[in-house]
C-alpha cells in the first residue's frame, strides 16, 4: 500500500516538470520584447493608483472560520461513513447528536450576522 | 474483463528489462504519468472545441468553422499560437509566487488522475482514501489561484483570487457531505470499491439506489460546478466586473496553464460524479468499459456545458448565502436520512 502512495509524489514531480519544460519549449520560440510601459499593471488603461498589497475585508476570515469547523467534522465524518455498517444504531444516534450540535452552531452564526455578505 | 490493472501489467513489463524494487515503482508512474498527460492534452484540446461548439450552436451561430471540417483542430492552433506569445510579465510583481502559481493550479488537476479509473483495471494506483485524496488534492486549486491573485499585484486579479477563495472553501462543505452519502453505501473510499460496489443492474447505480440519491447528486453537481469556476458561478474571472479576474496578468504559456487546468478540472468533476452516482466503467458487457466510462463522463460534461451557456452569472452575496443558508444544512439532512435508511435497511441490493 505505502508503495502505492509513491504515485502521488512521482505525479507532483512529473507534473511540475512538465509544465516547466513547456515553458522552457515556450521560451525557445517566443520573442523577448518588454518595455516599461508594456509591464505596467493593467488596471483599463489608466496608470494604477498605489499597490494592491493591502489589508482586506475580514468577512472571508469569517468565512474561513466556519469552513474550518465544518471541514474538521468532515474528517471526522469520513471514517464514520466508512465503518458505519459495522457500527449500528450506537453510531447512527450519535452522529445525529454531533450533527445537530452543528447545525446549533451554524444557525447561531446565522443569527448572528456573520454569514452576511457586505 | 482485464483481469490485472494497467499497472501491474506495466511492472510486469519492466522487471523483466531487469529493473526492480523503488525504481520499478518511480520508472512505472513515471510513465503512467506521461501517458496520463497525454490523455488529458487531448481530452482538454476536444473539450475547448466542444464548448466552443456548442456555445455556438446554443446561440444560433457556428463556431469555430474555419480550421478542418466544422474547425476541428482550432483548439490546437490556439495553443500552438499560446506557446509563441510573448511572456508579458509584471514589473511590480511577486516574482515566486508569480511563477509557480500556474505550476500549482496544472498539479492540482492533474494529480487527481492517480485514483479516477477510466475504466476496468485502467488506474493508476487504487489508493485506499481515493475519494478524500481527490478532494484534497483538487483543493490545492484555492491556493494557485490567490497565489496568482496576491503575486500579479493587481486589483482586479486580488478581487478575483480572494472571492474564489471565499466560493470554493465554502462550496467544499455540501460537496463533501453529498459525497459522505455514497460513502455511505459503499462503505469505501477506494475510487474502485465504490464503482464496484455499483455493479450489475443499472438500478444499482447510486443515483437509483441511494435514497434521495438524485438530490445528493444535485447537490453534488452544484457544488461540483461552483468547484470548477464555472458559470453560474464563475465570479472569479467576471469579465464584466473583473475583466478576466486571478488570471488577468498573465500571457503565453503560463495563461495557457490556467485553461487548461480549467478544462481539466471540468473532466474531473464530471468523472467523479459517474464513479459516486451512474456507475463508472459498469454497462453492457459486449462494449469495453473504459468506452462506458467516457459516453457516461462526456455526458455530464454536455450538461455542465449546457448549464454554462443557459444560465446567467449570480451576486457574489447570493452565492455564499445559498451555500450556507440552502446547501449545507440540505445536505446534512440528507445524510442522516441515508444514514437511518441504511441502518433500517430501506434500500435495495440487486
Amino acid at each position: 500500500m505505502v508503495a502505492e502512495y509513491l504515485s502521488v509524489l512521482v505525479f507532483i514531480f512529473a507534473g511540475i516538470g512538465i509544465v516547466l519544460f513547456t515553458f522552457l519549449l515556450s521560451k525557445l520560440i517566443r520573442p523577448h520584447n518588454p518595455y516599461p510601459k508594456k509591464n505596467a499593471n493593467y488596471e483599463c488603461a489608466e496608470e494604477p493608483v498605489g499597490s494592491s498589497w493591502f489589508k482586506f475585508n475580514n468577512r472571508f476570515y469569517i468565512f474561513a472560520l466556519i469552513f474550518v469547523i465544518f471541514d474538521v467534522e468532515a474528517i471526522f465524518l469520513f471514517p464514520w461513513a466508512v465503518a458505519f455498517g459495522e457500527l449500528g444504531l450506537y453510531a447512527l444516534i450519535e452522529m445525529i447528536i454531533f450533527i445537530l450540535i452543528l447545525f446549533f452552531g451554524l444557525f447561531y452564526a446565522w443569527r448572528k450576522g456573520a454569514l452576511k455578505w457586505v | 474483463m482485464i483481469a490485472v490493472g494497467i499497472t501491474v501489467a506495466l511492472k510486469e513489463i519492466l522487471a523483466s528489462f531487469g529493473l526492480s524494487g523503488g525504481l520499478l515503482s518511480v520508472v512505472t508512474y513515471a510513465i503512467l504519468a506521461s501517458a496520463t498527460f497525454g490523455l488529458l492534452s487531448v481530452l482538454a484540446l476536444f473539450l475547448v472545441w466542444w464548448e466552443r461548439k456548442i456555445a455556438g450552436h446554443m446561440q444560433q451561430r457556428f463556431g469555430p468553422m474555419r480550421n478542418g471540417w466544422h474547425g476541428w483542430y482550432q483548439t490546437l492552433v490556439d495553443g500552438l499560437k499560446l506557446l509563441q506569445k510573448e511572456d508579458v510579465r509584471v514589473a511590480t510583481r511577486d516574482k515566486v509566487v508569480f511563477f509557480w502559481a500556474p505550476v500549482m493550479c496544472f498539479i492540482a488537476a492533474f494529480a487527481a488522475y492517480i485514483v479516477i479509473p477510466f475504466g476496468d483495471g485502467l488506474i493508476v494506483a487504487d489508493l485506499n482514501i481515493g475519494i478524500l485524496y481527490i478532494m484534497a488534492i483538487t483543493t490545492f486549486t484555492v491556493i494557485s489561484l490567490l497565489m496568482a491573485g496576491w503575486g500579479s499585484n493587481n486589483k482586479y486579479a486580488l478581487l478575483g483570487g480572494m472571492r474564489s477563495a471565499a466560493q470554493v472553501v465554502s462550496y467544499e462543505v455540501p460537496m463533501v457531505a453529498s459525497i459522505l452519502v455514497v460513502v455511505l453505501y459503499a462503505g469505501s473510499l477506494s475510487t474502485v470499491d465504490i464503482v464496484n460496489s455499483q455493479a450489475g443492474n443499472f438500478l444499482n447505480w447510486n443515483i437509483f439506489r441511494v435514497p434521495y440519491g438524485p438530490l445528493a447528486f444535485l447537490t453534488y453537481l452544484v457544488a461540483a460546478i461552483a468547484e470548477a469556476n464555472r458559470t453560474p458561478f464563475d465570479l472569479a474571472e467576471a469579465e464584466q466586473e473583473l475583466v478576466a479576474g486571478f488570471n488577468i496578468e498573465y500571457s503565453g504559456m503560463k495563461f495557457a496553464m490556467f485553461f487548461l487546468a480549467e478544462f481539466i478540472n471540468l473532466f474531473t468533476v464530471s468523472a467523479i460524479a459517474v464513479i459516486l452516482f451512474f456507475g463508472g466503467w459498469h454497462g453492457f458487457e459486449f462494449i469495453p468499459s473504459f468506452v462506458w466510462f467516457f459516453l457516461k463522463t462526456f455526458a455530464v460534461v454536455f450538461l455542465l456545458i449546457m448549464i454554462r451557456w443557459t444560465y446567467p452569472r449570480m451576486r457574489v452575496d447570493q452565492l455564499m448565502e445559498f451555500a450556507w443558508k440552502f446547501l449545507v444544512p440540505l445536505t446534512f439532512l440528507n445524510i442522516i436520512i441515508a444514514a437511518i435508511f441504511k441502518h433500517f435497511g430501506w434500500y435495495w441490493e440487486l
